[in-house]
């Protein structure tokens, strides 16, 4: 995934701009920044939920800016919320399933016959749903409804929904946001799996010690501009990074 | 285990059914549960959009009426076979939905409420003022009944077996469609639009498959409506009809398939019961979608349920988790 010289503004206010960087793929890459710095935009942009004024955004070489977000979801791109949001009238099962929706096919007239070859599907996505529940460790809740579950295990079964559309691409917004120590470990050895898988993660994460402990490079934004661009141990030594959003606490 | 009382249902729901007609001999209930029974088609159609995909449309009235007056008029003036004027009502209403759905549903908010509610007034000034082709206010008469390999649906008990035999197929066809991937995909967007587009939901082509769907339920009805009275006025396709639909999806429970068939029979049987208060009926009504809305606001059936529930977790000490 790269970015080239993404912008856009919203109104007067510069969100993001002429932003650069690559994520190479396996590796996991972590925006940090102040609040406002334009992460979630950042975000936003990528998942296409909003589309940038100018420059690219490419996708295994090809450039998905300004597709509609579903469109870069069929594609290989799957992302959590800041704010957690999850189907809370559905189980949390179902929620996983919503997750295999790009990878089935049933359609609304199949679905109400219930073909023999939708059966054969749901037994599938039901299969799938159930191992990305298991991997998360959410088996055990899988029949109650989403609403109920402490915010820990939201986070969790958000991540497992976005993993149940087998993505190349997974973006996590904030995930260790509202989690407790104990948890935040749980999160970071589930990323660090999920490397291990393959998967290419792009991060957005307040927490530094977890951002050091699983990014493989960081690129630190401010007022919506990339101010800095490498692996951790640069980035903490950045004196312009420290500047605006470190302090010196983190100052190896 | 869950998969066995499911079933159940539908056991418990034909043999009610089938013990009402082996057992019962008097019309003017057959007239009545035939009138639960369009009124659930319609419900459950408009549930599928309101209570599933969280779509407001205050114009299914209207939909009810293409049906009926599609029916009505090309059996009774063309002189086209019923089965084929209802797949023509179909097709009529379909498109319809359609049109009406692919500009409203693209923005986000509440334009398919007003986009529908001013669809039903149109529909409904047509259906007075277009009297050469539907009769006016006065209403099209000598509309046939259905019939099928020579057996005529023309008594109130035949035309039961008819509208509840349909209605056990689309019952049970709806609740495979919310338990589907599709169906999934239309609760997941109601709950959060955002995240399911997350997952590679097209929320617009679906909230525009399911309003077109839910169309052809009511498109349905308006046939059977038809068919079953012989005869139509633009009366019973006005804006307060489309109102008490709502009334019925509520009061039976939004996002319920077995509650549509509740709220449908409550309100269609209250007015029987409730004949001297004939000229309230709508204040009735409003009361009642008031109630619902503040003391019952999952429907009659999760609202008992939830009541229950709700006192056994006190008694644990526990609060009851919403």
């Amino acid at each position: 995934m790269e970015l080239h010289g993404v912008s856009l503004a919203f109104g007067g206010l510069q969100a993001v701009e002429q932003v650069s960087f690559g994520v190479a793929p396996g590796t996991v890459k972590a925006v940090i920044g102040p609040n406002g710095a334009g992460k979630t935009t950042l975000f936003n942009l990528v998942t296409g939920f909003l589309a940038p004024q100018a420059g690219r955004i490419l996708f295994g070489g090809v450039a998905i800016q300004g597709r509609p977000a579903h469109r870069i979801a069929r594609q290989g791109i799957a992302r959590t919320f800041q704010l957690v949001q999850l189907f809370d009238h559905m189980t949390v099962l179902e929620n996983v399933m919503v997750g295999r929706h790009r990878l089935s096919s049933s359609g609304l007239i199949a679905g109400a016959l219930q073909l023999p070859w939708t059966r054969t599907e749901e037994k599938v996505i039901r299969q799938k749903a159930l191992e990305a529940l298991e991997f998360v460790g959410l088996a055990d809740r899988a029949g109650q409804p989403a609403a109920v579950l402490p915010l820990g295990l939201k986070r969790m079964l958000e991540i497992a929904r976005a993993l149940a559309s087998a993505p190349t691409l997974l973006l996590l917004d904030e995930p260790a946001s509202g989690l407790d120590a104990v948890e935040t470990e749980r999160l970071q050895d589930l990323i660090l799996e999920l490397r291990r898988q393959g998967i290419t993660i792009l991060l957005v994460e307040h927490d530094m010690g977890l951002t050091m402990e699983v990014a493989d490079e960081i690129a630190v934004l401010n007022y919506g501009k990339l101010i800095a661009d490498g692996p951790p141990r640069a980035i903490q030594k950045n004196p312009e990074v420290i500047a605006a959003y470190l302090g010196t606490d983190w100052q190896g | 285990m869950t998969r066995l009382w499911f079933l159940n249902r539908w056991v418990l729901f034909a043999v009610v059914a089938g013990g009402i007609a082996a057992f019962m001999d008097q019309d003017y209930y057959y007239t009545l549960l035939n009138f639960i029974g369009i009124h659930t088609l319609l419900v459950v159609g408009l549930n599928l959009l309101l209570g599933y995909a969280g779509q407001i449309s205050l114009g299914h009235a209207a939909f009810f009426g293409l049906g009926a007056y599609t029916s009505g008029i090309l059996t009774a003036t063309v002189g086209v076979d019923p089965w084929l004027a209802l797949v023509a009502g179909l097709a009529v209403s379909g498109t319809a939905a359609f049109l009406i759905g692919l500009p409203a549903l693209k923005l986000r908010g509440y334009y398919l409420a007003m986009a529908t509610l001013g669809f039903g007034i149109i529909v409904y000034i047509i259906l007075n003022e277009a009297s050469d082709l539907t009769g006016g206010p006065s209403g099209l008469s000598g509309i046939p009944s259905l019939s099928l390999a020579g057996f005529a649906f023309n008594t109130p008990r035949r035309l039961y077996l008819l509208i509840w035999i349909l209605l056990g197929l689309i019952l049970y066809i709806s609740a495979n469609l919310v338990n589907s991937r599709t169906g999934r995909a239309i609760r997941a967007l109601h709950d959060g639009e955002a995240a399911a587009e997350s997952l590679g939901v097209d929320t617009f082509r679906l909230k525009l498959k399911i309003f077109v769907w839910s169309a052809l339920y009511a498109s349905l009805a308006g046939s059977l409506f038809a068919h079953t009275l012989n005869f139509i006025a633009p009366s019973s396709f006005g804006f307060m009809f489309s109102i008490k639909l709502v009334t019925m999806v509520v009061l039976g429970g939004m996002a319920s398939i077995w509650g549509s068939l509740l709220g449908a029979g409550a309100l269609t049987v209250l007015p029987e019961l409730l004949t001297v208060f004939h000229d309230f009926e709508m204040v009735i009504f409003g009361a009642i979608l008031m109630a619902v809305m503040i003391f019952l606001p999952r429907g009659l059936v999760r609202g008992i349920l939830d009541l229950y529930e709700n006192r056994r977790y006190k008694r644990q000490g526990g609060s009851f988790p919403v």
